[in-house]
């Protein structure tokens, strides 16, 4: 039999229905797996192994009282941006090292309505600010495929504790790419769903046009059971709209034949790794043998996404992150002054990558410069949704690649923001245009997974759903698990 | 020289909803406990989301309609952003590029006759947090006022004088007072204002150096701070120094502005559009709506009372001041007018009697009404005209009103006062004054017509004055005819 850490959600929903295990088994069985591997995986921040366990039992309660609810004693874990009542929830910054949010995410509210068994909290990079998650104020998590190699980010931890057992489903958040780029370099599953899709209230905002909470499985159908249950209108956010929410587990019929799926030539950018391309072109011809009609398409902006989401973002998070003062919660410098107590907590809270981008945006925002850049870039950022909208009259899905490699080596780029920043160059567009994306692994190089990248339209999470699970359905990439151990540079 | 004065007011007042402009905590925060007010969202936590309060809106259209403005379709929220310790997330939720309301208009009693003010924009935003200084030099917070929705009223530099200025502040304050958009509560800050005023010699094109006169709460100290700084101003003029453009407060204690702390910097509030809010897309329908929920505001209510119901322009202007007294007075003519009371005599009762007893007691005419009803001044007067009784008793009556809360007519029932009118009690009375008085008789009929007022006095006397001295001269009169 499977070890009970290896369940989908999908599977576990199933055994725990027909009575086969009880939440409390499943739960010590991920905590021990946990603690097994975390030394060197190091995925968590915070393990809620006493509140898990309790959830768990209640979680068995309810069932005995019939109850059905959607995720009722499924283990998840949860991204450290998202507040979690009563659970730290630090960012991965200095910043909020010992800050016990006072209420939960929407999210994470329906979660826990839905049944969900709250395992703990995941690492980052700082405020989502980053590609690796060797931004973390904390700790660096491991790619589980190969410990020397980063696990992608911002959403790494909530990446690698999937791939590498820890939970069965997690909670990452995408700015420009962190929940797809992690989801490829892990081998797993992941989905950014349409801004609006789900409530970012609670989530700890990066840049607010942009973040958007998503799913991370190990299959397209642990996404879909997942996204039913956190999307949809919430009243504390303006931004997530009234859009009727489907039945997501309903639109994986496995036929994809005569759905038309554009790749465009411009995300296959110059210095992609080789077997990255030849991964993904193989898994669109996957899709074509499955009946799909595959045209070349053009998204003609897309080399502008990267300045452009370099202005807006940073100029949206040097707001977002003001409300670190020091005054209410969160780490206080004392200081001689209101503003010299401001400056010493901002200085020693927040690590290099994030002054650098409230410097930036900063400068974007200030008088004299706002036309020339801020506003300029949500000129661009029209023409970008425009390329896209005029693809999806021709196509119903884009498929792409994910990042121009597979995961680098810890340390790679740290030296070297620009270099960093071109890890989004494939994810960060649809961010700009609000568009969902799906991850599912698609091969291998090095002995690391390749994601195969999926574009729908916007709030169409159906279609693309549907496009990942036929393809699940026909290929076992997304099988394939890590052994977790020091020396796996071989493995794959 | 002579000197020429420009004067232009950002008057802030806040908007009477029963939660804040983001977030569902009570806006009623006076006398609250610090920080009871207040949820993650007004507090800047970590993840929290602003939604916007639609009433907060709907009542910041209404106002622009009032100050005849033009809404503006598009409505895009902004982030002004500073750091201080009571701003909660940093920034400040405000409206920059596309305001609320634009280009209105309020008129006053200018000094030299009627002047309309004209207003650039009135937009929305959040109110701060209140710091408190405590002695040892430390600072607490209290964030009830935190997200408090707030109008910002900027109008062009019209005002010529402080005098205008107040008068213009009094305007806006009646105004939104009366249609229910602010409590006009200065003392606690619901209602304040910044002054900008510059002075230039006469014949000089380009205005002087703009000072701001910040946090100005209440008509008198406008005035009064306004006053100072232009005399200071002209005396700098006058010695030949430089007006340096400057933000200063008002002291009442000295009587003085004083210059605030300089910023050694340009403040630059690095405005954007707020993301977490989608812009708000209002309607012509959702317009005309607000439209329809605007009241008879008072300048044309006092031009109809006086048209309609021939009132004083003193008179209408006084019965046009607070919406209460003026809802109060239609109702008490509407009832008037079907005994026959004219709408003059509504009004003298108000202004006099009633105006009178609310000064005595110190409380609102709301409070009062619920004892005196409207409908109990056109039934005194028609009372008093029916010679039911005299005018010494039906101010009795209504002073009776005022206080007990019961009908006029009850209480001159239960108290009897009713005058001794025409009929067998009177005639009785005038009989026996005759007989009592044979001397005041014989001089009567001697031609020495006066005497009969002293027969009068008797009767009048009798009654213990509730009589109708007319019915009484009427009777008597009569009476000596007859014999
Ligand atoms: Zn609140």
């Amino acid at each position: 039999m499977t070890p009970l850490y290896q369940l989908t959600v999908a599977q576990a929903r199933e055994a725990l229905t027909r009575g086969e295990i009880t939440s409390v088994e499943l739960t010590e069985a991920l905590l021990a797996r946990i603690a097994a591997v975390e030394p060197k995986v190091r995925a968590f921040l915070t393990i809620d192994a006493d509140g898990a366990r309790a959830q768990a039992q209640a979680a068995d309660a309810r069932r005995a009282a019939s109850d059905t609810s959607p995720l009722l004693g499924i283990p998840i874990g949860i991204k450290d941006v998202i507040s979690t009542q009563g659970l730290r929830t630090t960012c991965a910054s200095k910043m909020l090292e010992n800050y016990i949010p006072v209420y939960d995410a929407t999210a994470v509210a329906r979660l826990k309505t839905a049944g969900a068994v709250i395992l703990g909290k995941l690492n980052c990079d700082e405020f989502a600010m980053g590609s690796s998650t060797e931004n973390s104020a904390f700790q660096q998590t491991r790619n589980p495929w190969n410990l020397e190699r980063v696990p992608g980010g911002s959403s790494g931890g909530s990446a690698a504790a999937v791939a590498a057992g820890e939970a069965p489903a997690t909670l990452g958040t995408d700015t420009g790419g962190s929940i797809r780029q992690p989801a490829a370099f892990c081998g797993i599953t992941g989905l950014k769903p349409t801004y609006g899709r789900v409530s970012r209230y609670g989530l700890v905002a990066f840049a607010s046009s942009l973040d958007q909470i998503g799913p991370m499985a190990r299959t397209v159908r642990d996404c879909a059971i997942v996204l039913q249950v956190i999307a949809g209108e919430d009243p504390f956010d303006a931004t997530c709209t009234a859009h009727p929410v489907p039945d997501y587990e309903a639109a994986l019929t496995g036929d994809i034949r005569g759905l038309r799926i554009g790749v465009p030539r411009e995300y296959f950018v110059a210095g992609m790794q080789p077997e990255v391309e030849a991964a993904v072109r193989a898994a669109i011809e996957v899709l074509r043998e499955q009946g799909a009609e595959v045209l070349e398409i053009s998204l003609p902006h897309t080399p502008y996404a990267l300045p452009v989401y370099y202005l807006i973002a940073p100029a949206e998070a040097s707001a977002n992150l003001a409300r670190f003062d020091g005054v209410r919660y969160g780490l206080r410098v004392p200081g001689e002054s209101y503003f010299d107590e401001l400056e010493r907590t901002r200085g020693a809270g927040f690590g290099p990558e994030v002054r650098r981008r409230i410097m930036l945006g900063t400068y974007a925002l200030s008088a004299g410069y706002y036309d020339a850049y801020y506003k300029r870039a949500q000129q661009v950022r029209t023409l970008i949704r425009r390329d896209y909208q005029q693809a999806f009259e021709q196509v119903d899905v884009i498929a792409a690649p994910t990042a121009p490699t597979v995961a680098f080596k810890i340390g790679a780029h740290t030296d070297d923001p620009l270099a960093m920043y071109l890890e989004d160059v494939c994810t960060l567009p649809l961010n700009l245009a609000g568009l969902p994306g799906l991850v599912v692994p698609c091969g291998f190089a090095e002995g690391l997974p390749i994601g195969l990248q999926l574009i729908g339209r916007a709030f169409d999470e159906e279609t693309l759903l549907r496009v990942g699970d036929a393809y699940q359905r026909v290929t076992d990439w997304h099988t394939r698990m890590p052994e977790v151990r020091e020396d796996n540079s071989t493995q794959g | 020289m002579e000197y020429l004065v420009t004067i232009g007011l950002e008057v802030h007042a806040q908007i009477l909803t029963r939660s804040k402009m983001f977030c569902g905590c009570s806006a009623d925060y006076a006398n609250a406990p610090p920080n009871t007010h207040v949820c993650p969202v007004c507090m800047g936590l970590p993840g929290a989301l602003p939604v916007p309060n639609r009433r907060a809106i709907e009542l910041a259209a209404l106002t622009g309609l009032a100050l005849n403005c033009r809404i503006s379709h598009e409505n895009v929220i902004s982030r002004k952003n500073y750091f201080y310790a009571d701003l909660p997330s940093g920034y400040q939720r405000s409206q920059y590029d596309d305001p609320l309301c634009v280009d209105g208009w309020v008129e006053i009693e200018g000094d030299n006759g009627p002047k309309r003010i004209r207003l650039t924009r009135v937009h929305i935003e959040e109110d701060t947090g209140k710091l408190i200084h405590t002695n040892d030099g430390g600072s607490l917070v209290d964030f009830n006022r935190a997200g408090v929705p707030l109008m910002e009223i900027v109008s062009k530099p019209d005002i010529s004088s402080p005098e205008e200025a107040r008068r213009y502040f009094q305007k806006l304050r009646q105004i939104l007072v009366w249609i229910g958009v602010n409590s006009g509560d200065m003392e606690s800050g619901a209602l304040r204002c910044d002054a900008n005023v510059s002075v230039r010699p006469a014949g000089q094109q380009e205005y002087g150096a703009k000072v701001e006169i910040k946090n100005i709460n209440s008509f008198r100290f406008l005035e009064r701070a306004l006053a100072y700084e232009i005399e200071r101003q002209i005396r700098a003029l006058k010695a030949g120094e430089p007006i340096v453009q400057s933000t200063r407060g008002w002291d009442e204690a000295s009587g003085t502005t004083v210059a605030q702390r300089t910023k050694e910097f340009a403040e630059d509030y690095r405005y954007f559009p707020e993301p977490d809010i989608p812009p708000l897309r209002l309607t012509d329908a959702w317009i005309a709506e607000r439209r329809a929920e605007l009241p008879e505001l008072p300048d044309a209510r006092r031009r109809r009372f006086i048209e309609e119901y021939g009132l004083t322009a003193y008179d209408a202007s006084v019965l046009t001041d607070e919406r209460a007294v003026s809802d109060f007075y239609e109702q008490a003519v509407a009832a008037a007018r079907v005994r026959g009371v004219t709408p003059k005599d509504v009004a003298n009762w108000m202004t006099g009697e009633l105006f009178r007893l609310l000064k005595e007691t110190g409380e609102p005419l709301e409070s009062a009404a619920h004892r005196l009803r409207p409908e109990y001044i056109g039934e005194v007067q028609d009372l008093l005209n029916q010679g039911v009784i005299t005018r010494t008793s039906a101010k009795e009556a209504f002073e009776a009103s005022f206080r007990e809360g019961r009908s006029p007519a009850r209480i001159v029932a239960e108290r009897g006062m009713a005058v001794i009118g025409a009929g067998d009690a009177l005639t009785d009375l005038v009989r026996q004054a005759i007989a009592n008085n044979p001397k005041a008789v014989e001089e009567y009929r001697r031609g020495k017509v006066t005497a009969i007022k002293y027969l009068i006095g008797q009767v009048m006397k009798a009654t213990r004055g509730q009589a109708n001295p007319q019915a009484v001269q009427q009777a008597l009169e009569q009476e000596l005819a007859r014999e």
